[in-house]
């Protein structure tokens, strides 16, 4: 399963955000951030993420910047937290993490 | 980066996240709901796992995980907080103090790792069975390891890119190789994405860069990527190898993944030296490849301020919730401050003096102004080394736990006026005196629960520690609402002891004080806490050092008192001049009550007393204190002093007001000069005593019971 909210300025990505939704995700990514780019992307709903997912994550990130706009990862899931930290992308990323539970 | 600095950095900052968790850690036990206070534990040794791993201090790494392993199946309900977990994760507390306490240099005692293994194996019935058997498959050998360097493998691999499209995930090999050792640095490089509508995310892009420190050998790591060697390009650099070989494993790459040396760095392999020197001369060889390119491509910022932002990023919310508006200074500089302030005031009031005798009016109001600013700013340095005493107070309250628990007692600590200000060179001094005597009142005078009941207490017994002011002093109150103490049974062992003469008649206060006698102890029986009789004269030999006194008030049945008078500084203080015999002496400005003529005697002056409004005021000559010659002056004065709640005169000659003055330390020479507390140096470099108040008005109310005055002078 793998789907998105978009409230304003923030995108909600719930589900697995792996290798079999990675087109679907790209797909989103690219028609989210064509016409007004969120500056949120939020995390906390994914419940899976592997390389692929990671990869449409960075690639969104770099594709946001490419346009002049800035997107921050918020809101971290557990799995997500987890992959960051196996791949040592934090500071690929530069998001601002939290070790605390989302409230 | 500064290593040695930012080594001292963490370990400040370590101490602070253990006192956080300690502090988290006693608040457990009182609170319904202590979802917070396990959170700050968490986060705690969490924190101090990351940056011990930053530093490569694997024993610390590998306790704080075990630690926080427990400590998160607590937060997630999965294990029951008992009082017994508590205790065991204040013993892990006590242990990761002490693993900190040797990052700077020295291995730990051998007692000391021997009491983490025994902590871990405390540990492990809290641990899920998975995570149970991974904590002792840390090679004890790898303890000594440096992290990184020369001493991991590196391995390079890019991914082939159809590895997602065969159903492999390369972080799996990332989780397997963690397995095998510890992974001490890892890069991942994305950099190959393309961008816009050419990326396809079922293609493989990704890259890694890890130094891994592992038994497991070549073979064995080369299995790891057995299924996706095909396509993939893995390079593996063994342990120990020369720089040439990291150099020569650069120079190898394509040229868009330069930056690899800059990783390199990072993980320990080489040296930014070596790194530079090569460059440097593939630069001479070919100009076209720009050292600076190569160092910062891809990255606009320089790394150090790039690893510093993510390690702020991540300590966002520990940030937070103990943000204090504080700066940290060596308390070194301090002294330096202060002791410049000092000279500054000696100096101020040398000006002041000579623009007196100019009489010149401009200079003397320019001199005032001065004079005025300078007090200011001794004010000021004075209070930069003013600290509150709640944090000397706080250490208490895991005292009185262990120690209440040790002794079967159920015991509550009462702590009051924790903002009150004294100056941190004596609430360094402080903190051992206080442990002796909290610990002899909850060992001696507080009662067992069935003794209590029996008399009719509540079960639980009560300590307070308080502070606060009184004239120029801060007094520390320990109050014990215990039995009290036993003045018949002093008395006996003091004539058994020979500590007094038998049949001599003592008052209660002087049979309280008995107990700081050196090897007093009534104790029935001697426990392992106290009653050696060792401590409490250690007490106030330590006092005294500190210029302080010690009194005991206790009534039989409802408690004792102790309670410690200090000096609030001692460094610099507002001094009373007076003169005898063309001597300068000068007196603490906060001790001088009042001053007034001498007499009128009472009934005699071979008493030593004078009666003041209706009050009966012991009084002392300074020159007979000190054996002065010369005639006495016609008129005699007397300087009306207060210690404690007692008051005695001083007789002098001359009284020539107030000013600052500096404590000077007496020198090796004259540590047992009786009756002074220091020098100074006055404004026209004349040297006065500064006379030590406690002991001379003790001296003067003896004075007046014995028949001769025991003169101090030698």
């Amino acid at each position: 399963m793998f789907e998105s909210h978009r409230s304003g300025p923030v995108l909600a990505l719930v589900g697995e955000l792996t290798i079999y939704h990675a087109a679907e995700a790209r797909d989103l990514l690219a028609a989210e951030l064509a016409p007004d780019p969120p500056a949120e992307l939020d995390l906390s709903g994914v419940e899976e993420l592997d390389t692929a997912g990671a990869q449409v994550l960075a690639w969104a990130k770099r594709e946001a910047r490419a346009k002049g706009a800035a997107l921050a990862f918020t809101r971290h899931s557990p799995a997500v937290l987890e992959v960051i930290d196996q791949l040592n992308l934090a500071r690929t990323f530069g998001d601002t993490l939290l070790i605390a539970p989302l409230a | 980066m500064d290593m040695e600095q930012v080594k001292q950095t963490f370990i400040i900052e370590c101490h602070e996240l253990l006192a956080a968790m300690e502090e988290a850690l006693l608040s457990l036990e009182d609170q319904a709901e202590p979802t917070e206070a396990i959170g700050a534990i968490f986060r705690a040794v969490h924190t101090i796992k990351g940056s011990a791993g930053l530093f490569g201090l694997d024993p610390i790494v590998r306790f704080a995980h075990t630690v926080e392993s427990v400590m998160d199946r607590v937060r997630s309900g999965k294990v029951a907080l008992a009082p017994n977990l508590v205790s065991l994760f204040l013993q892990c507390h006590d242990h990761l103090v002490e693993l900190i306490g040797t990052v700077q240099g020295e291995a730990a005692p051998a007692e000391s790792l021997a009491e983490g293994e025994r902590l871990l194996a405390a540990l492990v019935p809290y641990l899920e069975t998975t995570v149970a058997t991974l904590a002792p498959a840390v090679r004890p050998q790898l303890a000594t390891t440096q992290a990184g360097g020369p001493d991991a493998w590196h391995i390079s691999v890019r991914f082939a890119p159809t590895v997602l499209q065969n159903g492999m995930d390369p972080l799996s090999f990332v989780r397997y190789l963690g397995t095998l050792g510890r992974i001490t640095h890892l890069h991942a490089l994305l950099d190959k994405l393309p961008a816009g509508a050419d990326f396809d995310p079922e293609t493989c892009y990704l890259g890694l860069e890890l130094d891994l420190i592992t038994s497991a050998d070549r073979a064995t790591l080369e299995d790891v990527f057995e299924f996706v060697r095909e396509g993939s390009r893995i390079q593996f650099i063994p342990p120990h190898a020369k720089v040439e070989e990291y150099l020569k494993f650069i120079a190898e790459l394509p040229e868009e993944e330069r930056h690899l040396g800059e990783i390199l760095v990072a993980g320990g392999c080489i040296t930014a030296r070596d790194l530079d020197e090569a460059l440097d001369t593939q630069q001479e060889e070919d100009p076209s490849r720009k050292l600076g390119a190569i160092l910062v491509q891809d990255q606009a910022v320089p790394p150090p301020v790039v690893a510093a932002a993510l390690d702020k990023q991540k300590r966002f919310q520990d940030r937070q919730a103990n943000e204090l508006k504080v700066v940290k200074v060596a308390a070194g500089k301090l002294d330096k401050l202060v002791d410049l302030v000092g000279e500054l005031v000696i100096a101020g009031a040398s000006a002041h003096a000579l623009a007196g005798k100019a009489h010149d009016p401009r200079l003397l109001e320019a001199t005032a102004t001065l004079n005025k600013l300078v007090e200011d700013i001794r004010d000021n340095a004075l209070s930069l080394r003013m600290v509150q005493i709640g944090e000397t107070f706080s250490k208490f309250k895991r005292i009185v736990r262990d120690v209440s628990k040790e002794l079967g007692k159920d015991i509550e600590l009462e702590i009051q006026g924790a903002d009150t200000e004294l100056d941190k060179s004596i609430v360094e001094k402080i903190s051992d005196p206080l442990m002796h005597i909290v610990r002899n009142s909850m060992d001696h005078g507080i009662e067992s629960a069935e003794v209590r009941r029996a008399r009719g207490k509540p079960a639980t017994g009560s300590l307070a520690l308080t502070a606060f002011h009184e004239s120029g002093s801060i007094v520390i109150e320990v109050a014990d609402d215990g039995g009290g103490l036993d003045r018949a049974r002093i008395l006996a062992k003091a004539i058994d002891r020979g500590l007094v003469a038998a049949g001599a008649q003592l008052t209660d206060n002087e049979i309280s004080s008995l107990i700081f006698e050196p090897g007093f102890s009534t104790a029935a029986a001697v426990s392992n806490l106290s009653g050696r009789g060792v401590g409490m004269d250690v007490v106030r030999r330590n006092i005294d050092e500190l210029r302080g006194t010690v009194e005991v008030e206790s009534y039989e049945g409802s408690g004792t008192t102790i309670r410690l008078r200090l000096p609030l500084t001692l460094a610099i203080i507002d001094g009373f001049r007076m003169e005898v015999a063309g001597t300068c002496y000068v007196v603490p400005l906060d001790m001088v009550i009042e001053c007034l003529d001498l007499g009128p005697f009472l009934e005699s002056e071979e008493n030593h007393l004078i009666n003041l409004r209706g009050e009966v005021l012991p009084f002392l000559r300074v020159r007979e204190v000190f054996a002065v010659p010369g005639p006495l002056p016609a008129k005699e004065r007397v300087v009306v002093v207060q210690y404690g709640e007692i008051r005695a005169g001083l007789v002098v000659d001359k009284l020539l007001g107030e000013f600052q003055t500096v404590i000077k330390p007496l020198g090796q020479l004259f540590r047992n000069l009786k009756g002074v507390g220091g020098s100074t140096i006055l404004a026209s470099g004349e040297v006065a005593m500064i006379l030590d108040i406690p002991q001379l008005v003790q001296l003067a109310t003896l004075n007046r019971r014995g028949p001769a005055a025991p003169a101090l002078s030698r």
